[in-house]
């Protein structure tokens, strides 16, 4: 078993309304950011696990992201990075 | 009537919810240890509001992995009753007893005010001491409660009359749907396919004497002491 250090970005679903994006974006919009078009307020979860490889890490990642660390319903995740400690 | 409070860890409207039903009820109730797995043969659960596990990771979803949850979700799916209020409710949303989830309010700020609910149904072991259409006056107290789902799941929530609660405006305009955080279709409460879980953002519990400005969620437990088998 090896040691590794799994990220995953969580974010709202596209369409569901953000308002703390939202918010940020008119934010950004008053510091002069006149290009800033949307902006999307998630998580970043890292999450450190033992592993036979890295693909059983990244899996295992997956199926706690479905099951828990983001919500079904209202978030979407993506794996950001699977790395070796 | 026994009704067992279940107390998570950040719980703050258990205490609300047993003076409810022992002080203005009159039934018995009793509180259940998040820790424990036993409902003590309770006739109704409630969920009650406040910030369980912290609202960590969101609101409601630590909570639904606790040991007394799993007996709720069996006595849930046995068909009994369970009324989840406030926090109550994003952890039945959370533990799939209801559709949908609550997120944070669309004005991004807490909200501690009373508001207008219309009774959307007479047609459940919650409601049937209501007039259909009443407005009641309850207040609410949420940062999480806008109510959002699917299309699909909203139009099968309106067609099979499973919206219980609406958000609504004076006696005067109660046809205008208004929420004050911003949930979908000015949804307040929703009951399963079943109809024996509740899970509404407002506290009917807070809302039980006229000294405490209202009294209009006392209805609420007396319709279910109407319609629940002991």
């Amino acid at each position: 078993m090896s040691r590794y250090r799994v990220a995953v970005h969580i974010s709202p679903r596209q369409g569901i309304l953000d308002p703390q994006g939202r918010t940020v974006a008119d934010a950004l919009h008053s510091l002069g950011f006149a290009s800033v078009r949307d902006v999307h307020v998630g998580r970043h979860i890292v999450v450190e696990l033992e592993a036979g490889d890295i693909a059983t890490a990244e899996g295992s990642m997956r199926e706690m992201c479905e099951r828990l660390l983001a919500n079904p319903v209202t978030e979407d995740f993506e794996i950001a990075s699977v790395e070796a400690t | 009537m026994k009704f067992g409070i279940v107390t998570f860890p950040g719980s703050n409207c258990d205490y609300d919810a047993y003076q409810a039903v022992v002080d203005q009820l009159g039934e018995r109730a009793v509180y259940l240890w998040h820790k424990d797995h036993d409902l003590q043969e309770s006739d109704v659960i409630i969920l009650p509001g406040g910030f369980s596990y912290g609202d960590y990771l969101r609101a409601g979803a630590i909570a639904r992995f606790s040991p007394i949850m799993q007996d709720v979700l069996a006595f849930a799916k046995r068909g009994g009753p369970v009324l989840a209020i406030c926090n109550g409710f994003q952890i039945a949303c959370e533990a799939g007893l209801l559709p949908g989830a609550l997120l944070r309010n669309a004005g991004l700020k807490y909200i501690g005010e009373w508001v207008n609910l219309r009774v959307e149904t007479t047609d459940t072991m919650f409601t049937n001491r209501y007039e259909l259409g009443a407005i009641l006056r309850i207040p609410i107290a949420h940062g999480e409660g806008r109510y959002t789902a699917d299309e699909k799941t909203l139009d099968t929530l309106d067609g099979d009359g499973r919206v219980v609660f609406r958000y609504a405006g004076g006696p005067g305009d109660a046809d205008e749907w208004w929420s004050p955080n911003g949930s979908m279709r000015a949804i307040a409460g929703i009951v399963n396919e079943t109809g024996n879980v509740l899970g509404m953002m407002p506290h009917p519990e807070r809302a039980v004497d006229v000294l405490l400005s209202s009294d209009d969620g006392l209805a609420l437990f007396e319709s279910m002491l109407a319609r629940v088998a002991v």
